[in-house]
C-alpha cells in the first residue's frame, strides 16, 4: 500500500480518499485555561480501509473521533469527508452529514430501551425522511446482515450484549454510510462476544465497508489493517499490519 | 422528522410513562373541566332564563306597570330613595289603562305579600299571598289541577274564595280533598275553590308556595293600603301589540301623573327583557370571574408540564445525544418535545372535557341549576389545553434542541 499524496491547503482530496484531515487542531477553554487536545493531525483514509485509532487516555483520540464523526468542529485545519469539506459546516448541516455519511457504534450500544430492534435500526431513516414502509424494509435488511433477522421484535433488554451491539451495528449500517465509526465497540463485552463482533466487522470490511475504530486494546486493534497511534494530540505512529 | 412521527413518538412516551404523564396533565385537566363545568352552568341558566323563566313565568308578550323595576342589579342608594318617593300604582290607574288600550290585551291586577295560611291546627308559613284579578291565571299560565279559578264576578264582589298553590294544599290538607274547605288567611276565612298544578322551582326557589285571592277581597288589606296595587299586568297577543300597549300605557300614566315632556317617568314598565337584562348583569360577572379561574389553573397546568418536560429532557439527555448523532437536527428534537408536551396537554384537555361534561350532568341532576353543555366550550377547552402544552413545551424543547451531542452522549 502506498502512502497517500501530500495534501496542501487549497487542494481537494483524491476521489478514493474517504477521510482527510489537514493540520486539524482542537482547543478547549477549560475555565480560562486552554487545553490543546489536537495539535495538528493530518490523516488520510482510503475507501475500504480498516483503521484502528489507539493511544493512551488524554492523547486526543476521543477528540479526533468526535471530529471525524462530525459531532464537533475543529479550531483550525480542514476535514474532508467523502470529497466534501465539512470542517466549516454549521450544526444542522453536520446533522445531515452524520445521518448520511457516518454510522456510529458506541461502547454502551445506546439503544432506545423502549423500542424494539427494528425500530432502533429505523431511527436514522426517520431523520433521513424515508417513508414508513421503506424504513421497515431497509431496517429489516440491515438486521439480517448482522444475523438478527429473527430478533427484530425484541427489545434491548431481551437481547444479549453481543446481540445489542449487533443491533447497534445494523443501525449504523442502515443508511449505507461512507464510514463506520466505532468507539470502543467491545469495551462492554466479554472476550467471546468481542470476537463475535470483530467477526462482524471483518465481514463488513470484506464487503467493502470503510471502518474506523477507536480502541485501547491491542488485541482488538490487531483486527484492523492499519493502526494509527496518537500521543499528546499528534500522530505518533501510523502503521500497516498484516491481516 | 415529520409531524406525524413526532406525534406517534409522543404518544408512545406518554403511554410508557403513565404515572408521570398523569400528574403532568392534571393542571390542564382541572382547568378544562372547570371551564366546561362553569360555562355549562352559565349557559344552562342563560337558556333557562330566556326560554323558561322569562317566557313562561313572566309571560310571553307581557309587561307590568310597577312603581319601580322588579329586577335591579346594583342600584345606588340615591336611585332607591327616588324610587321610594314615587307615587304607588292605584286601582284607578289600572282602570284608566284598561279603558284606554286600543289593542286587544288581557290585564290583571296583582299585589303580593308573605303571610301565614292555616287550616284548623295546621299552618303554612311564608306563603306568598297574591291579591289578583281573575285573568291573572291566564297571564301567569297557571293551570288548575282541581277546582276552578275565581270569576270576574267574584273578583268584583270581593268574594272570600282562594286558589292554592300545590305546596300549600299539600301542607294543609296532606291527602284530604281541599275543595270547599275553609282556610284562614290573616284571620279571615276563605273557601278553597281550586288548586294550581305543581310548578316546580326556579333556581331552587319553590314556585308552589302561594295563595291567590280576588284583588278586592278583604285580604287585600294585608298586602297593600286600600286602592293600591303592586303591579298591573298586561298581556298582548303579539310583540308589536305589546310595544303599542306599552306606549299607550306610558302616555296614559304620564298624563294622569301630569308629567311635563322633560320629566322622566315616575313609574316602571317591566318586560321579560328586564328580567333577562338582570340575569345578563349577573352572568356578565360570572363571565368575568370564570376566565380568571380557568386561566389560573391553565397557567399552573402549564408550569407543571414545563417542569415535567424539563425533568424529562434531563432524564433523556443521552437519548437526545444519540438522536442527534444519528442525524436529528435541532428542529427534529424541538418538534419531538413540543409534540410530547402538546400531546400531554391535549390528552389532559380531552379528559377535562369528559370530566366537565360529567360534572355538568352531575350538577344538573343534583342541584336546581339547569346546566347545558356548550359545544363552543368544548372546542375552546381543547384548543386552550393544547395551546398551553405548546407554550409550556417551548422552553424545555429548545433546551433539548440546543444540547451538545458529545456532552449529551457522555451523560450517565
Amino acid at each position: 500500500m502506498t502512502l497517500p499524496q501530500t495534501f496542501r491547503t487549497g487542494d481537494t482530496p483524491l476521489p478514493d480518499i474517504v477521510i482527510l484531515t489537514h493540520k486539524l487542531t482542537r482547543a478547549y477553554d477549560m475555565g480560562g485555561e486552554v487545553v490543546r487536545a489536537l495539535q495538528g493531525v493530518s490523516l488520510q483514509i482510503r475507501k475500504n480501509e480498516y483503521v484502528a485509532v489507539m493511544g493512551p487516555s488524554g492523547s486526543g483520540k476521543s477528540t479526533l473521533m468526535n471530529l471525524i464523526g462530525c459531532l464537533d468542529t475543529p479550531t483550525s485545519g480542514e476535514y474532508w469527508l467523502n470529497g466534501q469539506k465539512v470542517s466549516d459546516l454549521v450544526d444542522d448541516e453536520l446533522a445531515r452529514i452524520r445521518n448520511k455519511e457516518i454510522g456510529f457504534v458506541f461502547q454502551t450500544f445506546n439503544l432506545l430501551p423502549r423500542a424494539n430492534a427494528l425500530h432502533n435500526v429505523e431511527l436514522p431513516l426517520i431523520y433521513a425522511g424515508h417513508g414508513a414502509r421503506e424504513r421497515r424494509a431497509q431496517a429489516a435488511r440491515a438486521l439480517q446482515r448482522v444475523g438478527l433477522g429473527d430478533r427484530m421484535e425484541h427489545r434491548p433488554n431481551e437481547l444479549s450484549g453481543g446481540q445489542r451491539q449487533r443491533v447497534a451495528i445494523a443501525r449504523a449500517l442502515v443508511n449505507d454510510p461512507s464510514i463506520l465509526l466505532a468507539d470502543e465497540p467491545t469495551g462492554n463485552l466479554d472476550s467471546t462476544t468481542s470476537a463475535e463482533i470483530m467477526a462482524v466487522f471483518r465481514d463488513l470490511h470484506r464487503q467493502g465497508q470503510t471502518i474506523v475504530m477507536v480502541t485501547h486494546e491491542h488485541d482488538i486493534a490487531a483486527h484492523a489493517a492499519r493502526v494509527v497511534t496518537l500521543r499528546d494530540g499528534l500522530i505518533a505512529s501510523d502503521q500497516l499490519q498484516a491481516a | 422528522m415529520p409531524v406525524f412521527e413526532a406525534l406517534r413518538l409522543a404518544l408512545q412516551t406518554i403511554r410508557a410513562q403513565k404515572l408521570k404523564s398523569g400528574f403532568s396533565l392534571l393542571g390542564v385537566f382541572i382547568g378544562v373541566a372547570s371551564l366546561i363545568g362553569a360555562w355549562s352552568i352559565v349557559n344552562g341558566v342563560n337558556r333557562y332564563m330566556t326560554e323558561k323563566f322569562a317566557q313562561t313565568l313572566f309571560g310571553v308578550n307581557t309587561f307590568q306597570l310597577r312603581r319601580r323595576p322588579m329586577f335591579t342589579p346594583n342600584v345606588p342608594d340615591s336611585v332607591w330613595r327616588a324610587w321610594a318617593r314615587r307615587p304607588r300604582i292605584r286601582f284607578s290607574d289600572a282602570e284608566a289603562l284598561s279603558a284606554g288600550f286600543t289593542v286587544p290585551v288581557v290585564t290583571a291586577w296583582q299585589s303580593s305579600e308573605n303571610v301565614t295560611v292555616s287550616y284548623r291546627d295546621k299552618q303554612a308559613r311564608d306563603i306568598e299571598l297574591t291579591a289578583a284579578s281573575e285573568r291573572y291565571f291566564d297571564i301567569k299560565n297557571l293551570r288548575l289541577a282541581t277546582g276552578r279559578a275565581f270569576t270576574a264576578q267574584e273578583n268584583r264582589s270581593g268574594a272570600t274564595v282562594a286558589v292554592l298553590g300545590d305546596a300549600v294544599a299539600q301542607r294543609l290538607f296532606v291527602d284530604r280533598a281541599p275543595l270547599d274547605r275553609s282556610v284562614r288567611i290573616g284571620g279571615m276565612a276563605y273557601r278553597v275553590i281550586g288548586v294550581v298544578e305543581k310548578q316546580g322551582s326556579v333556581l331552587g326557589f319553590p314556585l308552589d308556595r302561594f295563595v291567590v285571592v280576588p284583588a278586592q277581597s278583604p285580604a287585600q288589606n294585608l298586602v297593600n293600603p286600600p286602592g293600591v296595587l303592586d303591579a298591573f299586568l298586561v298581556k298582548a297577543q303579539t310583540e308589536p301589540d305589546m310595544r303599542l300597549a306599552m306606549d299607550q300605557a306610558e302616555g296614559i300614566m304620564r298624563s294622569r301623573r301630569h308629567l311635563r315632556p322633560r320629566q322622566d317617568d315616575n313609574f316602571a314598565l317591566d318586560t321579560s327583557e328586564g328580567v333577562q337584562r338582570f340575569w345578563a348583569g349577573i352572568s356578565r360577572i360570572l363571565v368575568v370571574v370564570l376566565p380568571g379561574v380557568v386561566v389560573v389553573s391553565l397557567v399552573i397546568g402549564g408550569i407543571v408540564i414545563m417542569n415535567i418536560m424539563l425533568m424529562s429532557v434531563a432524564e433523556r439527555t443521552r437519548e437526545i445525544g444519540l438522536r442527534k448523532s444519528l442525524g436529528a437536527r435541532r428542529r427534529d428534537v424541538l418538534r419531538q418535545f413540543l409534540a410530547e408536551s402538546a400531546a400531554i396537554a391535549t390528552v389532559g384537555a380531552a379528559f377535562g372535557v369528559v370530566a366537565g361534561i360529567g360534572l355538568t350532568f352531575l350538577i344538573a341532576a343534583a342541584s336546581p341549576l339547569p346546566a347545558s353543555v356548550s359545544p363552543v366550550s368544548i372546542l375552546l377547552g381543547v384548543v386552550m389545553g393544547a395551546g398551553v402544552g405548546v407554550v409550556a413545551g417551548v422552553y424545555p424543547a429548545s433546551r433539548a434542541a440546543r444540547l451538545d451531542p458529545i456532552a449529551a452522549l457522555r451523560q450517565e
